[in-house]
């Protein structure tokens, strides 16, 4: 574990940004190319992920336990709504036999 | 060093892979594979106990539920009717855009400082349950209430109701 934490101590705060920006970005990317609406709920948990993991690297470069505390807030908040999201997913399917987010369009006009 | 790489290029590609597959059980498969890596960031970070929540709620709990409901949701009659081009084009052209502007952001910062644990026991249990119970005991109990609350709705969500059936 020693060596395991030394080994980070290198890397620069801006690789972190970097990466949690491009997987927050294939999270919108991926909201925004699909129609299955649990592919979507997957898509909005790969963001608040990389979010996750950007709380915990400015936390460690800060030295503040507060952004953990944070984060595990946050996957309270994700178990609660990923909870609720599937029980309105299983009642559309149950309502229009099909989970495509094209069907529910009664709202538009 | 090379570990952090390597296991960021592994979270890109899986998470690519979550957005990309055509059968939404291979999807979940790969997002498993993903929050896999970010435990791994995790452990890296010397984060234990968020490591330990990531493996148990992300991985044990909640893709398991949606493992579940796509089991409960059958989908193999028909399979999901595609984007038209247009609109897969328009949407990577959106994200690209704000990954874009990020990096662009990135960029204004001149230096870039080195993340560096200087407090080992910084997200171990003992500490992170002290600072939790002493200055965030409000938001713990009232998180706790959200919880039911998502819970008695999603009961009352997903039952079938008598009378209007």
């Amino acid at each position: 574990m020693e060596t395991l934490t030394r080994n980070i101590q290198a890397i620069p705060l801006n690789h972190y940004i970097l990466l949690c920006s491009i997987i927050f970005s294939i999270g919108v990317i991926g909201v925004l190319i699909r129609r299955n609406a649990i592919v979507i709920f997957m898509s909005v948990e790969l963001m608040l992920n990389s979010v996750n993991l950007l709380l915990t690297a400015f936390s460690v470069y800060r030295g503040d336990a507060t952004g953990q505390v944070f984060v595990f807030f946050i996957m309270a908040l994700a178990a609660a709504e990923v909870a609720v999201g599937l029980a309105i997913i299983v009642m559309i399917y149950r309502n229009t036999n099909s989970i495509d987010i094209n069907v529910l369009n009664r709202l538009k006009w | 060093m090379s570990t952090f790489y390597f296991i960021a290029f592994l979270s890109i590609f899986f998470s690519i892979l979550v957005i990309t597959a055509k059968n939404p059980v291979h999807s979940i498969l790969y997002l498993v594979l993903t929050f896999f890596t970010f435990t791994i960031h995790y452990i890296l970070m010397n984060a234990q106990f968020l490591a330990v929540v990531n493996f148990i709620v992300y991985m044990g709990a909640i893709l398991v539920l949606f493992l579940y409901t796509l089991m409960l949701i059958n989908l193999n009659k028909e399979s999901e009717p595609r984007k038209s081009n247009l609109v897969k084009f328009a949407g990577v052209i959106g994200g690209g855009c704000f990954l874009i502007t990020i990096v662009a952001a990135i960029k204004a910062f001149k230096v870039s400082p080195p993340v560096m644990l200087n407090d080992p026991n910084l997200g171990l249990v003992k500490n992170l349950g002290k600072i939790l119970f002493n200055e965030y005991l409000l938001p713990f109990e009232v998180s706790s209430v959200l919880l039911l609350s998502a819970m008695v709705g999603a009961v009352l969500l997903a039952t079938k109701d008598p009378k209007t059936t």
